[in-house]
Order: C-alpha cells, then structure tokens, then sequence
C-alpha cells in the first residue's frame, strides 16, 4: 500500500493517546499476561470447532473444515459514530428497495433519466421472471449487507451492497458469545449494546413479509443448498436459533397453489422461504433446468402470491457493482434526501473518458469486476508489480464492460493479536439491516481484519480474520 | 418434523450400532485365531466373518490373503468397506452433522470427537495398535453417543426414530452374529458337547457382552437350546431379537401416539413381537435355526422399508 503509516486511520490511538472507547480495552491488554491470551484464544478455538464453526473449502486437500481466524482484540465504536451508520444504513436500505420495486414496476428511475435503461435492463442479475411482480410489502432485499470502510474519524465509505443473501451474520453473533464466555469482565467494565436480538428481529421480519394468502401463523423455512455449501453452518445456525426448519429442495415441492414441505406426519404448507441458494437455481423449470437444488414450480406459485421468496428473484440487480455508482442517486430520488453515507468514488470502465483515465493510473486504483464477490478477479494496484498490471490493462481493454476501478483507500486499523502483542490491522464492517413491516438493525455488525501486515484483503478465503464489534451503549 | 431430519437421525443411530458390531466380529475373530485348531495350526473364522457381513468377495479381490492384518484393515480403517468402523463413524458423523440442530450439544459432541479421534487412530503406525485397542476405543466410543443419547435427547419423534434406527439394526445384527455360528448350536452335529464347542458358544456369547447375562439367566451347563433362547427370545436380554423388536414397537407406539394416528409399520412390528413371543426354541430349532434367522431377517428388512416409506421419504399417506 502506497499510502504511509501516517496516513492509516489508527482506530485506538491518537498520535500517542488512546481514544476515550478503547481506553477500558488498552488497559485489559496491558494487564494481561500472553500465557493468558494464547489459552483463551485456543479455548476459544477449540469452541469454534466443537460447536462447528467453521466453512469449508473443498480440491485443496486437507480437511476440508477450516476456521476463520477469529482475533479476541474486539473493536469498538462509540454511540455517536454508531447514531451517523445506522441512520445511513437504513436510508441505503430504503432506498435500494424501491429501486428494485420501481425497476420491476413503473421503472420511474429510468424514464426520469437517472439511471441508464442498459445497465438495468441488459443486466444478469435483471430477472425478467420478476416484472410486474410486486411482493409482499413492496420489499425485495430483505436482507441488506452494507459493506463499510473507515478512512478518519468521521470518514466511511460504503464499499458495496449486498441485497441477495449476505453471509457471515452467524460469525457476528457468535463471536459476541465467545467473547462474553472468553472475557465477561470486560463486559461488566464496559457497557456495549446486545446483538443477539437479531435472530427475533429476522423471524418477525421473515413473518411480516408472509403473503395475504397465509392466514394463520406463517410457516418459516430456510432453503439451503445442503451440507456441502461452505456457509452451511450459518444456515443451521439461523434455523435453530429461529426455530425454523432448515429445507433442502428435495423437501418441497409444488401442489396446487402452494408449496409444502414433506414432514413425518406429511405435507405441510410452506409461506416464508429465506433462500440461500442463487435466483439461477430456485426453480428449474424457470431458470437453469439443471439446478437440482430448487424446487419446479417455485416461480409459479410465487408469481401468484402463495409463497415469499427472501431475497426476492431479481433483487441482485440492486447490488450490482455497475448499479452501486448510483445508489446516492436513487436515494435523492425515491426519499428526497441527501445521502448520509458516501459511496466510494468510482470511475467506470464501459464510459471511455473513465476507462482512459483507470488505464493511465493502474499503479494507484483498485479494479474489480462488474460481478465479482469473494475478493476474487481484482487488482490493487499499488501492491501489484508491472507484468500484472500490463496483464490486467489487456483485460480491461478488450472488455471494459466488466470493470471498475476505485482509489485505493487508506482503510482504517484496529489493533490485533500478533505474535510480539498487538499491531495495526485493516478492517472493513458489515453491518445487517433486516427490511419488512419495518427497517431493523442490530448495532454491530461483522468486523472482518486484513491479519496479514498492511494487507487490504479481507476476505475469509484470502486469509482475513473476524472480530467482535462493540457498539458503546448510550 | 421434516422427513429427511427423521431420515437422517434414523441412518446416524443405524451406523453407529453399526460400527458396533463391526469391532464385536473383529474381536471374536481375533480371539479365535488365537486358538488351536483340530487339524493343526491355528483355527481361521475370518471367511465366516466375512461372510457375515457380506462383504468376502470384495475382500478377497482387494487384498487376496486373509490374515489377520489385512482383515484388521480391511474392518476397522478401510473406507471400501461400508461396513468398516472408520465408514460407519463417518457416515455416522455426516448424517449427525446435516442435523446437528436437532441432537443435544453432548451428542454431537461425542459423535464428532469419536470421528476426530479416529483420524487420529489412521494416522498410527498399524503395527503400533493392538486389535484390542480399536475394538474397545469403537465400543467406547458406540456407548458414549447411545449414553448421551439416552441422557439428553427430548423424547420426541426425533429420539423414536433414532431409537428405531438403532433397534433395527441390532436385531438385524444379531442374526447375523447367530448366523455365522449357527452350525455350532446344532445340536445334531457330533462334535457338539466336545470341548472346542464349549469354547465356539462362550465366543459366540462374548461376541455380544452376553456371558454374565448368560449365567445370571440360566443355571446349569451351557447348552445350545439355552444359548439360542437368550439371544433370541429373552426378553431381559438387550441385544436379543425380542428385546430389539419390542423396542421397535415401542418407539414406533410413541410415533403413533405423537401424530395421533397410527401406519402399517405399528401394525407390522406388532405382528413381529407377537409371532416371537408365542415361538418356543424347540419351534426354532424344528423350524432350523437358519432357515428362521434368514426368515427373521426378510421380515426385519421389510419394516425397515415400511418405516422408510410411511415416515422418512415424506410421501404423503
């Protein structure tokens, strides 16, 4: 990273002070001996693995069953950082809602010239299966992950959305519990607001959402993939905390109006689906007509209102990276107000003044692809050496399309365990803001850290660790 | 609940009572290499075995000879064999792990320690472990899950359906353990009343933990008559065909009780305990032990299949 240590928003220390949030924290660090610390960070580990969680990651050998590293320096944010996020979040959240409703509906956004049609309409993630459709309660992204990342004290930058099925929730909550297991003095000696209200919040807002044909208490399922999808564990860990049954497709199936479930005593009708399995795959008979993991006819009995789809078919197209450049836009347009969070500035390849200029500055931006996730088909710049960047300049050049490009930010850092004691480690945040009757949020989110020296990569598959994030009570 | 949770529970008691059995045949074996034989040598019942388990062909493809090593591999480590301790645990371990939610934290817990330790086990120099070690670390391990089982789990239909899991496959085991010996409680043959028979029936009653249940149950000398009698018709007896046939009925009665109504496989399993509860050894015995235990076996099979089908593949009565 080309920005100096000087630059780095240090999220403990100014210059040579703590700040006020960690002051309680800097002093548990000091006073603990490091015999201490290893044996609750394998105590803890070991919890990890005996409760089971972990994610897998298959065709490398080995056992397939890894944990996240999970560091027991918590991070923390004041009542006051937390007040400007979550009223910024839920306005993001809003706003991307109607979007969506209004991009399968009237399409207001796009006759009133604010967004181009073609981004929408030529889009992957656009669902033709969805026009005309509207869902329960007008929602589509029930679910919202907003990523965030800090550059100062009151600087943060929303990296991107997340509007299909954002994971890494359970991660949020139980390293919360291992935390309160770990070290429950700290929690005595600082007064941080709860997040295990989530799960509650998630039911209500999944039973809010059920269609009007549904007149008793809804029947909540999960729809999973199956053991081998690497977030299986977050699936089974929200369906038994919910008391919900975690389904496969091969469960359910379609009869009549409705879709049901094949239980012991048999059918039993199905209202609410939290899908964690792509549009592509929940109805073969729709979409890919290989998906063995959805359930034929699921589309049909949605489109006539008999059941809820959460994240609705079609809501990726609100998180798209090409879209992303114009949420502050839609939040003008559909709520009238100004943005309270930034988006990061982002220069677009498929506009030709924007792709000449990411060609000409490669060293110093950060490319990602139009539709990739996971960290996976980018490049940073400034830690890339000259052959990948003519590699990369090739790419972009025969198909600019499929990338953007954004200035590599100086994201903030969050001391971490290492093996000398604690050092400066970037972070990034991803809060969940859960959109039904009403818009909910739990203060706190995933804080997911860079564990490697100045590295900005924080993704789990590329050697990123998560933390507990404190919100300070009022 | 959702039938492939059932189905899942069900297949996860299965494997464990599997596993099992497994390490009980390769205990017996063991021992009984280790005596002499009448033609000289030492006595070799691993084709018995084997057959048991009817897994002889692909043994004797896979490695040629049968000696003590590579049977000791073949049914403890080898993941060809389904019916190995190691696939079992594991099969046992993966059923346990898709509905981890629905077993208590202790018997996940020491489901999925018995399948880390057994990774640790793999990882042992062979010549390094005593046969005796892995059939008791299996039993050890076997007990620990059907304790936590039977300490924690709620008595829903979740624990009916292990239960009937695990009843099933026992007294579909422990036919098969008669089977193999069977020749031995003839009382027809000559030899019997010899010495090396005595020994052939106390292995076959220590094969299933049985030679303290046997003594406190019946007074004076060993006879086949009494030795079918407890494997097969003691009600006292927790692995005979009985015990394991009026367990099913049982969790089968709570099932029906559970959902309020009742399916072919109560009606079924009752036909079963009340055709064993009129038979007398001596009807066995006019009947032929093998021809019963192969009809036994076909009726057993064939309520595992009604159960399958009214409860655990979700079609809809």
């Amino acid at each position: 990273m080309s920005a100096n240590q000087a630059q780095i928003f240090n999220e403990m220390m100014n210059g040579g002070d703590v700040r006020a949030a960690y002051a309680n924290l800097e002093k548990w660090y000091r006073s603990m001996p490091p015999e201490l610390r290893n044996l609750r960070q394998s105590e803890a580990e070991a919890l990890f693995r005996r409760i089971g969680i972990t994610f897998a990651v298959y065709g490398e050998g080995e056992d397939p069953e890894r944990l996240i590293p999970f560091d027991m320096f918590p991070r923390v944010m004041t009542a006051e950082e937390w007040r400007k996020l979550d009223k910024g979040i839920r306005q993001r959240a809003a706003a991307l809602n109607a979007f969506l409703c209004d991009v399968y509906g009237r399409r207001e956004i796009i006759r009133a010239g604010r967004i181009p049609e073609h981004l929408v309409t030529n889009n992957e993630a656009y669902e033709k299966a969805a026009i005309g459709f509207m869902p329960p309660r007008g929602v589509f992204s029930h679910i919202v992950g907003v990523d965030l990342v800090r550059t100062g004290p009151d600087q943060f930058y929303v990296l991107e959305d997340n509007c299909r099925t954002p994971s890494g929730v359970s991660y949020m909550l139980q390293n919360r519990e291992i935390m309160m297991r770990m070290y429950p003095q700290l929690f005595m000696e600082n007064r941080i607001a709860p997040v295990d209200g989530y799960a509650n919040a998630l039911k209500s807002t999944l039973a809010s959402v059920a269609p009007k044909k549904c007149m008793s208490e809804p029947n909540i399922v999960i729809l999973t993939p199956g053991q081998f999808n690497s977030a299986y564990y977050e699936h089974s860990f929200l369906a038994d905390l919910m008391g919900v049954e975690l389904v496969e497709g091969q469960d359910l199936f379609v009869e009549g109006d409705f879709v049901w479930m094949k239980t012991t005593e048999g059918p039993k009708k199905v209202d609410v689906i939290y899908r964690r399995i792509d549009d592509s795959f929940l109805d073969p008979l729709c979409f890919r007509p290989d998906s063995m993991l959805g359930v034929p006819g699921l589309m049909n009995v949605y489109r006539s209102g008999g059941v809820t789809i959460c994240s609705a078919p079609g809501a990726g197209v609100a998180d798209d990276k090409a879209i992303y450049t114009y949420v502050p836009e839609m939040i003008r347009f559909y709520l009238g107000e100004e943005p309270v969070l930034e988006n990061v500035p982002t220069w677009q390849c498929a506009k030709t003044d924007d792709c000449k200029y990411v060609l000409e500055n490669l060293h110093e931006l950060v490319v990602k692809e139009v539709h990739g996730s996971g960290g996976y088909g980018m490049l940073v710049g400034p830690k890339a050496d000259k052959s990948s960047i003519e590699a990369f300049a090739h790419k972009i050049r025969s198909n600019p399309e499929n990338y953007i490009a954004q200035p590599t930010l100086a994201l903030s850092a969050v001391p971490t365990f290492v093996e000398e004691g604690i050092a400066p480690r970037h972070v990034d945040l991803r809060p969940y803001c859960l959109v039904g009757e009403k818009i909910e949020l739990v203060p706190g989110g995933l804080t997911r850290v860079a564990l490697t020296e100045g590295s900005l990569v924080v993704n789990s598959s590329q050697g990123g660790g998560v933390k507990d994030t404190w919100v300070l009570a009022e | 609940m959702l039938s492939r949770t059932a189905d899942h529970l069900y297949w996860l008691a299965r494997y464990m009572e599997r596993a099992e059995t497994t390490a009980r045949l390769l205990e017996v074996g063991a021992r009984t290499a280790l005596l002499p034989a009448p033609s000289g040598g030492y006595r070799n019942e691993w084709e018995a075995v084997l057959q048991s388990k009817g897994t002889l062909d692909q043994f004797k493809e896979k490695y040629g000879e049968t000696n003590q090593r590579n049977i000791e591999t073949w049914l403890f480590f080898d993941a060809e064999n389904p019916s190995s301790v190691l696939s079992c645990i594991n099969a046992a371990r993966e059923n346990a792990r898709v509905v981890r939610t629905a077993l208590t934290v202790p018997v996940w817990d020491a489901i999925n320690t018995g399948y880390q330790e057994l990774r640790q086990l793999q990882r042992v120099e062979r010549s390094k472990l005593m046969t005796s070690e892995l059939t008791e670390w299996t039993l050890r391990t076997c007990h620990l899950v059907s304790g936590c089982q039977s300490a924690t789990q709620l008595r829903n239909d979740g624990y009916a359906f292990m239960g009937i899991g695990t009843s099933l496959e026992r007294a579909d085991n422990t036919a098969r353990l008669i089977d193999v010996k069977y020749y031995v409680l003839l009382p027809s043959l000559s030899y019997v009343g010899s010495g090396l028979d005595q020994t052939q029936w106390a292995l076959l009653l220590q094969s299933m933990t049985a030679q303290r249940a046997f003594n406190w149950s019946y007074s004076g000398e060993i006879t086949a008559q009494k030795i079918a009698h407890l494997l097969i018709l003691n009600r006292k007896f927790p692995r005979s065909l009985m015990s394991c046939v009026k367990w099913t009925c049982d969790h089968l009665d709570d099932i029906a009780q559970n959902y309020s109504t009742g399916t072919q496989a109560q009606e079924m399993a009752h036909q079963l305990l009340e055709d064993l509860s009129r038979a007398t050894v001596d009807d066995i015995f006019d009947e032929g032990l093998h021809e019963f235990l192969a009809r036994f076996l076909a009726r057993n099979a064939g309520l595992a299949n009604t159960v399958q089908d009214v409860y655990l593949r979700g079609i809809p009565a």
